[in-house]
């Protein structure tokens, strides 16, 4: 009886009375089924890419791509979740970077404790920042964000004293664990990257996978009903604003080491944007976009250099491309699988539908 | 004048909210001007009136998008006036909107969960690190909101994006959501706008239906043969003020609310 009755579910649960269009649910009900083979053929091929690799510069780029998908990781929950768009996210990435830098150069801080240290500011930065979302919202909401971009720059080229001006922060120590130096040499500035990314995500997806989460994407949705479901519309957007101010200091932290040198250019609005452009390239409001939005958007500019400066033009041709013709970014879709229920919910819901049934 | 001295004789009902004279005004215009409205537990009550007479605005007041100038609204013997729209969610009123507010682009079981927000109890904290509340929480609210669909007929559609379902049962799904929240006073603001006579028929036998589960409804409606059928009372606004109330039958044959609505000399154009 029970195997009737979860074969009647089963059936039921493709999306009843829907026609499945194609490649696109193919291609889900694939990686669902395979997730865990495919996880783990995914998580060896990473671990092992470095040996394949082999060459420095290739790993630095790609040490960079994972430095760039936590930024991206970062402003997603902000743009691609709660739907407002900053413009000015290189300052997040600038005091991350700044404050974790200056506290190793100066104070002699180890690697994770001047990163945690540059997390906690950019989170009451974004406490700051994510107030105005009280009044302002839109398009205005952009231009604020975009104008804390260039006051955080401005801040890091004139406050001499503290952040040496335009001459930067040289000779940033690489992070230590158990007394071992992790440089790209080693690999073990890749590991630490992956770990980093890792944790990021993983992160990304307990918080949009939670009452958290859905009231974010309620407020993308509609503020106005929002509201009514009693969700604490401006709590939650500083909230937003919060959680993505701490991931892109993390990943500005992760970005100073890796290159050793910071001065107040490294972080000006092509960085803003270039973070948003990967986010919207890879897909909003999905974390899985993050990582091939950042891999094509990093990589492009290395992988071209033979075009010279006329690959910014190319550059911009690509964009223009995605917008017309995939404007929901490259892995930006809806999911055709039915929502996911554990396994507990599924009995409590079946036991549920067998009492209907003998009721009937 | 004498409508007011009136007293409610039906004392076997148990009053649920009570809105006292209340006033809003914009500039120099008064929206509303001392609208007092009774709704008893397990009624379903209409307030309606022509285009731009202020039905709207009385909505938004009462859940707490705008202020109140004077007046008082009580809802389970508290006032709840010019409170913040969560506390009054949390209080237990709840409502649906005159052009539908989706969450369209998420499904709909996501939808009624977002509803229920108020109601799953775990801090963020618990969330990240996923502990035995949150996992608790999570489940026990999930076969809530399947139960609620299921009591609804919606359940067939819970993988659905809300922005693919028809007409009729966005608007079901919408009043879904606001049942979610918990609410024991839903405000529907004009649910059968849009809806062929076959659509607003189903809408019907759905509000008999919340009702006889126990809810209390509070309704903008201009389909009159909606209102006429299903509404224990009814309030009728004219240019803000009130101007009559009573049962369906007194308020078809009563000649001010005719003329409001066939032989008005002024005419607004426009709602709100």
């Amino acid at each position: 009886m029970t195997e009737r009755i979860k074969k009647i579910i089963d059936t039921e649960s493709i999306l009843p009375g829907k026609s499945q269009s194609g490649m696109l649910h193919n291609i889900e009900v694939f990686t669902d089924r395979y997730k865990f083979i495919l996880g783990v053929i995914l998580a060896a091929a990473l671990v092992v890419l470095p040996f394949v690799m082999g060459d420095q510069y290739l790993l630095t780029v790609t040490v960079k791509i994972g430095a760039y998908a936590i930024l991206a990781m970062g402003l997603n929950i902000l743009t691609g979740y709660t739907g407002l768009v900053s413009l000015g996210h290189a300052g997040f990435v600038a005091i991350g970077a700044y404050t974790a830098s200056l506290l190793s150069v100066n104070a002699g801080a180890d690697f994770f404790t001047s990163t945690l240290a540059g997390m906690v500011v950019a989170g009451l930065v974004g406490v700051l920042l994510g107030l105005p979302t009280l009044k302002v919202t839109g398009t205005y909401l952009s231009i604020i964000t975009l104008g804390f971009g260039e006051i955080i720059k401005m801040i890091a080229m004139n406050w001499s004293s503290v952040t040496n001006g335009t001459l930067g922060v040289k000779n940033i120590p690489k992070p230590e664990i158990f007394g071992i130096e992790m440089t790209v040499g080693n690999y073990g500035m890749y590991y630490l990257m992956l770990a980093l990314v890792v944790l990021t995500a993983v992160f990304c997806l307990m918080v949009v996978r939670s009452k958290t989460g859905r009231a974010f994407q309620a407020i993308r949705a509609d503020e106005m009903a929002s509201t009514m479901m009693g969700i604490n519309i401006t709590g939650y957007k500083i909230l937003a604003f919060v959680i993505s101010a701490c991931i892109c200091a993390l990943g500005g932290s992760l970005y100073a080491t890796v290159i050793g040198y910071i001065d107040p250019n490294t972080f000006n609005f092509d960085v803003s944007t270039l973070i948003l452009s990967i986010v919207i390239l890879g897909g909003m409001g999905t974390i899985r976009g993050m990582f091939v939005g950042a891999a094509i958007l990093i990589a492009f500019p290395e992988v071209s250099r033979f075009l010279m400066e006329y690959r910014f033009v190319l550059y911009g041709v690509i964009l223009v491309i995605m917008m017309r013709f995939r404007p929901q970014g490259i892995l930006g879709w809806k999911s055709t699988l039915p929502y996911k229920l554990n396994s507990k919910v599924r009995a409590e819901i079946e036991k549920i539908e067998a009492e209907e049934k003998e009721g009937d | 004048m004498k409508l007011k001295k009136r007293k409610v004789i039906d004392v076997s009902k148990e009053l649920l909210l009570e809105v006292n004279n209340i006033t809003k005004r914009f500039g120099g215009i008064v929206a509303v001007d001392n609208v007092s409205i009774k709704v008893n537990k397990g009624e379903v009550v209409s307030i309606i009136g022509p285009n731009g007479a202020g039905k709207t605005t009385v909505f938004n007041m009462l859940t707490g998008v705008y202020e109140v100038d004077a007046g008082t609204i009580v809802f389970k013997g508290e006032e709840i006036q010019n409170k913040k729209p969560k506390h009054i969610v949390e209080a237990g009123i709840s409502r649906t909107f005159q052009n539908i507010r989706l969450f369209s682009d998420l499904r709909v079981i996501e939808n009624v969960l977002i509803g229920a927000h108020i109601k799953t109890d775990y801090n963020f904290f618990q969330s990240v690190f996923r502990t035995k509340k949150f996992r608790q929480q999570e489940d026990e609210k999930l076969v809530e909101v399947i139960k609620l669909l299921k009591s609804i007929g919606l359940d067939h559609r819970r993988d659905d994006y809300a922005s693919n379902l028809p007409y009729g049962d966005q608007r079901k799904l919408e009043i879904t959501r606001a049942i979610a929240t918990g609410a024991e006073l839903i405000l529907l603001d004009e649910p059968a706008a849009g809806m062929n006579p076959q659509e607003s028929a189903e809408l019907m036998a759905f509000i008999r239906h919340l009702k006889n589960e126990g809810y209390t409804i509070l309704m903008i409606e201009h389909d009159m043969s909606v209102v006429m059928n299903i509404s224990d009372k009814i309030y009728v606004i004219d240019h803000g003020k009130p101007i009559a109330e009573g049962l369906p039958a007194e308020i078809a044959n009563n000649p001010k609310v005719i003329e409001a609505y066939l032989g008005g000399v002024h005419n607004d154009a426009g709602d709100k």
